[in-house]
């Protein structure tokens, strides 16, 4: 019987600093796809809150803080990303377990949000784009999720299959933002 | 061209993939007959201005949008759910 080990998606491309932005791999821990029921989107809610300390997000936000989050992943969706998820949620929505699917990646620094604007046709600078913001988008040519974590740092999701595509696209990026001195 | 998503907001072209004309919403009942249905499946108009047409936020959220738009100028002029859109 072979030995199988697990490698995280990003396992030797990051972490990778370029021009005071850095890159590196995020463990969300769980990641549970939310789908709640026809009209139970506010039971919903009430169970996540009481479970998870997080209301069901509304649509380009995140709710809940480091190690349990919610984020608005798409029309009546969210993901519910740290905790395995509570029984009790499955009675007001279709839960569905994601953890392998997801390259998650921290882009943290001064230029994150030049190094984002290369790449996500959506304005992501602090002014509109604040911390508990997310949204849906492309992240070069990907589907991609982006949510503001900190005054400087985002968190980007896309599907594990692209998790060496994103490294590529985020390290041309950043590669041109420093080379811009 | 930018496409305002009633979930997402204002967005890039881009991120939508175009399906046609928004038939799906007037389908004919099954009994209607054979004209109705010709019409229906094969017989599009090609409208110099307002047209509708369904549009998919592939790179979004997800949700299939109703864009009424003008085919002269490019303006979108109103945006609406599927979902909620009606016949």
């Amino acid at each position: 019987m072979a030995e199988l080990v697990a490698k995280s998606p990003c396992d030797g491309l990051l972490p990778l600093t370029l021009g005071g932005v850095t890159a590196s791999e995020a463990d969300l821990g769980t990641l549970t796809m939310v789908l709640p029921y026809c009209g139970r989107q506010k039971a919903l809610s009430q169970a996540l809150q009481a479970a998870h300390g997080m209301a069901f997000p509304a649509p380009n936000r995140a709710t809940g803080k480091a190690g349990a989050r919610g984020l608005w992943f798409g029309r009546e969706g969210a993901l519910l990303a740290g905790p395995d998820p509570d029984p009790a949620l499955a009675e007001h929505a279709a839960l569905s377990d994601q953890s392998d699917a997801w390259a998650a990646v921290r882009l943290e620094g001064a230029g994150a949000e030049d190094v984002l604007a290369r790449l996500v046709p959506v304005d992501l600078r602090a002014a509109v784009f604040k911390r508990g913001h997310t949204v849906c988008s492309q992240v070069a040519h990907m589907s991609g999720s982006v949510t503001r974590v900190g005054e400087r740092a985002f968190m980007i999701l896309v599907f594990r299959s692209m998790a060496a595509t994103l490294v590529h696209d985020l390290k041309t990026a950043m590669e041109a933002v420093a080379a811009r001195g | 061209m930018r496409i305002t998503c009633p979930l997402c907001g204002e967005r890039d072209r881009r991120e939508f993939y175009y399906k046609g004309a928004a038939l799906a919403l007037d389908r004919p009942e099954p009994d209607a007959g054979a004209e109705a249905w010709d019409e229906h499946v094969f017989l599009r108009d090609n409208p110099a201005g307002e047209t509708r047409d369904l549009w998919y936020h592939a790179d979004g959220c997800g949700a299939w949008i109703v864009v009424t738009r003008d085919t002269v100028s490019h303006a979108v002029l109103e945006t609406r759910l599927a979902g909620e859109a009606g016949a």
